[in-house]
C-alpha cells in the first residue's frame, strides 16, 4: 500500500509573525521558514507504518512555489521514499488544494493519506476533511492513535470531551494530532541520501484544477495588545486587587 | 439571506457552544433555522426551540446520525444547504470535522473560526495562532463558516420555535462509532466557565494538579492546561488550551507554573483578566499578565488558597 502524505511550508513555529506595514499580509521575507509542526507527525506516522510493514511506499506531496521542494527534501531526508511538488505562484486556498491533492490521489491511488490537522499558518483546519469529501473517504481527524488491521483502520480522535475510538473503511484520510508520536530528526547521512531520492514537478494547470481564491483578504492587522499590569508580591495582595480592582472575584 | 445553524449536541441536551453560534449567526440579520442532526434527539429539538433568536428547530431523526460522523452528516447538509446563503457550525472538534467535508461537497470554500462579522460576506478571523488578524471577503454565493464560540455570547432560552421535520440521513458505511473516553467532572466545563485555573509544565506532576484543583473548586473554576502539562501526561487531552487545543475567554484565567508559549497565548489572551503565578520572572506570561506573581507555586498555591478564606475588605 502506497501512503500519500501532503505537507506544508510555514513560517517556523517559534518565531514571532509580523504583520507586514500595508496590512496586505504578515512578513515572509527573511523569515525562517519549516516543515508545519502537524506535517512532521504526519510523514513521522507514514514512516513509522512503513518501517512495520503496514505500508510499501511514502510519498510527500507539497502545494506551493519553488522554495517548498526544500520542505519536500526535508520529508525525503526523514524517511519518505518519494516527493511530488505541485508547484503554484501563490498560496492555493484549502478547497483548492484538496482538489489538487484529489487529482494527486486520483493519479497515485494510495490506501491512505495522512495530512496534520492543521497548518499554524492559516489556521484553517480544513485541507483533510475536503479531501475526504471529495474522494468520499472515510476520515478520522485530530488523531492520536493509528491501528491498520487489514481493511479497517482504527483511530482514536482527540475531541472536546476527551478521547472518541472510531473505525473506518479504507481507502481512508487520516489528520493527525500532537500526541500521536514524536518526529524524529533527519541525520545528515540521511540528508545528504534526500539529495538523490525522486522529486517530481506538476503544476495545477496539468491537473486541471482550478486554483483561483474564492476569498479575498481586504486586510491583515496586529491584534490589540493588552496593557502591561502590575505584579503584586502575596496571597493576600493578590486576592484585594482580584476583589476590589478588577472586581472579577 | 437565510441562515442555517448547526446544532451540536449529544442527541438528549444541546451543546453550550451551539448557543454561541446562534449569537454569531443572529449578528447577519435574517431568519435562523437551528438543525439537530440525531437519532432519537428530540431531547435535544426540544431544548433547541428555546434557543432566542431562531425561527425554527429542524429535526433530523435517523440512527445512521446518532454520533455526528461526517459521513453521515455532510450528504444531509449538502441537500438542505441550498435553502440557505449561509451555514454556520461552532468551530469545537465536531464543527470543525464536519464542515469542511460538506464545504467540498457544495464547492464552497469555508471560513473558520471566524472572531468578528463586518458584514454578511465579510468576516474577522485570527491567524497565526492569534497574532494577526485577517479580514476576507467571500465571493461564493453560499457561505460556510465555522464560529470561534468564546467571541460571542451565548444566546438566551427563553424562546418557544416550533420544530420540523427533515428527512435525510443515511449510513454511508464508510465509518462506525466504538466508543469514547470522556472526561467527567463536577467542575464547569473550560469553554464556558467564568474563571479557569490552569497548570502547566511547572505542576511537575499528576499529583500537584489536586492541588490547583482544590484552588479552582474554591473559586468555583474550570480546570486547564497548557500543552507540555498534556504531553507530560499530567492531564487528559480535553484539558488543553491554545492554538491548537481548546480557545477560551474567561472573566478571571490564572495561569499556574505555565512560561506562556505563543501557542498557548493564543488560547487565552482574550481572558478580561490574566493572573499568572511563575517563579521565572521572565517567563512570557507575564507580559500578558494584570497580575503576575513571582513565587515557587508550591508555597504561593496554598497560601492563594488561605487568601480566599479571609474576609473581604
Amino acid at each position: 500500500m502506497k501512503v500519500l502524505v501532503p505537507i506544508k511550508r510555514v513560517i517556523d513555529a517559534n518565531i514571532k509573525v509580523r504583520v507586514k506595514a500595508d496590512q496586505s499580509g504578515v512578513e515572509l521575507n527573511n523569515v525562517k521558514m519549516a516543515m508545519n509542526p502537524f506535517c512532521e507527525i504526519a510523514v513521522e506516522e507514514a514512516i513509522r507504518l512503513r518501517e512495520a510493514g503496514t505500508v510499501d511506499e511514502v510519498i510527500a506531496v507539497a502545494v506551493g512555489t519553488g522554495q517548498s521542494q526544500e520542505t519536500l527534501r526535508t520529508a525525503l531526508a526523514m524517511g519518505a521514499d518519494r516527493a511530488i511538488l505541485v508547484e503554484t505562484d501563490l498560496a492555493p486556498e484549502p478547497l483548492a488544494v484538496a482538489k489538487l491533492l484529489k487529482a494527486l490521489v486520483d493519479k497515485e491511488a494510495p490506501g491512505l493519506v495522512i495530512l496534520g490537522k492543521q497548518a499554524i499558518d492559516g489556521d484553517n483546519n480544513q485541507t483533510g476533511q475536503m479531501l475526504a469529501g471529495l474522494l468520499g473517504w472515510s476520515i478520522g481527524s485530530f488523531v492520536s492513535r493509528l491501528q491498520i488491521e487489514g481493511e479497517t483502520v482504527r483511530v482514536t480522535r482527540e475531541v472536546d470531551g476527551g478521547l472518541e475510538n472510531i473505525e473506518l473503511a479504507s481507502p481512508a484520510i487520516i489528520t493527525v494530532d500532537l500526541r500521536l508520536n514524536e518526529p524524529r530528526y533527519a541525520s545528515l547521512p540521511n540528508i545528504m541520501k534526500a539529495k538523490k531520492k525522486p522529486l517530481d514537478t506538476v503544476t495545477a494547470t496539468e491537473l486541471g484544477v482550478d486554483v483561483a481564491p474564492r476569498l479575498e483578504v481586504l486586510k491583515v492587522v496586529e491584534p490589540p495588545a493588552r496593557a502591561a499590569g502590575v505584579r503584586v508580591s502575596s496571597a493576600a495582595e493578590l486576592v484585594e486587587k482580584l476583589r476590589n480592582e478588577a472586581k472579577v472575584i | 439571506m437565510s441562515i442555517l445553524v448547526i446544532g451540536e449536541h449529544d442527541n438528549t441536551s444541546l451543546r453550550a457552544a451551539t448557543l454561541n453560534t446562534v449569537t454569531a449567526a443572529t449578528a447577519l440579520g435574517a431568519e435562523i433555522d437551528l438543525l439537530i442532526a440525531g437519532s432519537n434527539c428530540q431531547g435535544a429539538a426540544d431544548e433547541a426551540a428555546t434557543v432566542d433568536g431562531i425561527t425554527r428547530v429542524l429535526i433530523s431523526d435517523d440512527p445512521s446520525l446518532a454520533d455526528g460522523l461526517a459521513e453521515n452528516l455532510a450528504p444531509l447538509l449538502q441537500q438542505i444547504a441550498g435553502d440557505y446563503t449561509h451555514v454556520l457550525a461552532p468551530a469545537t472538534t465536531f464543527g470543525k470535522n464536519l464542515l469542511p467535508r460538506a464545504a467540498a461537497l457544495l464547492d464552497v470554500q469555508q471560513i473558520s473560526d471566524i472572531s468578528l462579522i463586518e458584514a454578511p460576506d465579510t468576516f474577522v478571523r485570527p491567524i497565526y495562532a492569534g497574532n494577526a488578524l485577517e479580514t476576507v471577503r467571500s465571493t461564493d454565493s453560499l457561505k460556510l463558516i465555522t464560529v470561534r464560540t468564546s467571541a460571542f455570547d451565548p444566546a438566551g432560552q427563553s424562546g418557544a420555535a416550533p420544530i420540523e421535520a427533515v428527512s435525510g440521513g443515511h449510513d454511508a458505511g464508510l465509518s462506525k462509532f466504538v466508543g469514547e473516553e470522556l472526561t467527567r467532572s463536577e467542575r464547569p466545563e473550560l469553554t464556558t466557565a467564568d474563571i479557569i485555573v490552569s497548570g502547566g509544565r511547572g505542576m511537575q506532576s499528576s499529583e500537584n494538579f489536586q492541588m490547583l484543583e482544590k484552588l479552582a473548586d474554591k473559586l468555583g473554576a474550570a480546570v486547564g492546561a497548557s500543552r507540555a502539562a498534556v504531553d507530560a501526561g499530567y492531564v487528559p487531552n480535553d484539558y488543553q488550551v491554545g492554538q491548537t487545543g481548546k480557545v477560551v475567554a474567561p472573566t478571571v484565567y490564572i495561569a499556574v507554573g505555565i512560561s506562556g508559549a505563543i501557542q498557548h497565548l493564543a488560547g487565552m489572551k482574550d481572558s478580561k483578566v490574566i493572573v499568572a503565578i511563575n517563579k521565572d520572572e521572565e517567563a512570557p506570561i507575564f507580559q500578558v499578565a494584570d497580575y503576575g506573581w513571582v513565587a515557587d507555586l508550591f508555597e504561593a498555591i496554598p497560601q492563594f488558597e488561605a487568601a480566599l478564606d479571609s474576609p473581604a475588605s
